[in-house]
């Protein structure tokens, strides 16, 4: 409610441009994909569990990729994983975002050098828009990568071309 | 019964499968079998009424470099309370080694990794297919002299 209560002080009429009431709509209420794969899920709960709370920024976690918005990559992304995570995120809708969650969908993490199994980086396969560094990242840096995302869904534009 | 006491029994039963032993390893002593007689010698370990193993705690594979290839078998006896190793040694040209799957269930699983990550194949098994790899994946990753491929689907696998 931060971006409207200071705004119907004498009438309830709001004039804003289109851009800003769709991008208000869309970084409002960012619904995520469950995408846990491995010790950066745990974090993942805990975010969104009742004391570091995702849910006040209108993220809730939905089981299908058809419902969400943002695809949350929380873990090791093997070989055997990559060609299901290509499939799910071509089945969502756009605009669709994705933040890399910990160090292995960022760059492999610790089995950057050894890991025969394991895809080095979930951005070889997917766009993506916003890294989370850590392993794991401690639910307020998550929480600062949703702000980032959603401060890069407030300067997006109807006329340029969507991120992702 | 002390691990010489296994040792020796087994000796007595089987005789010529019966390759070799360290009972006072520490800290487990083993017994190394023949790969083609393994069966029936867990089938006596896990009936025998002065032996009674019947839990395989865990089964691994081996790569003791220069072309051998191994299975560890580590047995224990909730009833007897006595626990002991099982050892064999085949080459990686013939990797051929029985299943114990009938024996006890857990080696279904603990043999199709043993057969993913060195290529042991275990005669007998009712499923032997690659469990942890996907399905499609070329060579066995554990082995000493396994390269990372370059490419897999399309994904550049080193960093």
């Amino acid at each position: 409610m931060g971006l409207l209560d200071q705004k119907f002080e004498n009438s309830n009429i709001v004039i804003t441009s289109m851009d800003n009431l769709l991008n208000w709509a869309r970084l409002s209420s960012l619904w995520g994909m469950q995408f846990g794969l491995a010790c950066c899920a745990i974090e993942m709960m805990a975010t969104g569990a009742s004391h570091y709370d995702l849910d006040r920024f209108g993220t809730f976690f939905r089981g299908t990729p058809r419902q969400s918005d943002v695809m949350i990559v929380a873990g090791t992304v093997t070989l055997k994983m990559a060609s299901r995570i290509k499939v799910l995120y071509d089945q969502m809708s756009e605009p669709r975002y994705v933040i890399s969650m910990g160090s292995c969908s960022n760059c492999g993490g610790p089995y950057w050098e050894h890991g025969y199994h394991v895809l080095k980086g979930v951005d070889r396969i997917i766009p993506v828009d916003v890294y989370v560094p850590g392993c794991p990242p401690r639910p307020e840096a998550l929480m600062e990568g949703l702000l980032k995302l959603q401060e890069k869904i407030r300067t997006e534009s109807l006329a340029k071309k969507k991120s992702a | 019964m002390t691990a010489q006491e296994i040792f020796e029994s087994l000796k007595g039963r089987f005789g010529d499968a019966i390759l070799d032993a360290k009972v006072d390893a520490v800290p487990d002593p083993w017994v190394k079998i023949a790969p083609a007689r393994l069966k029936e010698v867990c089938l006596f370990l896990r009936d025998d009424g002065e032996m009674l193993f019947d839990l395989l705690m865990c089964l691994s594979g081996v790569d003791y470099r220069g072309g051998k290839l191994g299975v560890v078998y580590h047995c224990d006896s909730t009833v007897k309370h006595h626990k002991i190793v099982l050892k064999t040694e085949v080459t990686d040209a013939d990797p051929h080694v029985s299943s114990v799957e009938s024996v006890w269930k857990t080696a279904n699983w603990h043999e199709r990794e043993a057969f993913d990550m060195y290529g042991i194949v275990f005669e007998g098994h009712p499923d032997l297919r690659r469990i942890l790899m996907p399905d499609d994946w070329k060579g066995f990753p554990l082995r000493k002299d396994y390269q990372v491929p370059e490419f897999y689907n399309g994904m550049k696998v080193p960093y």
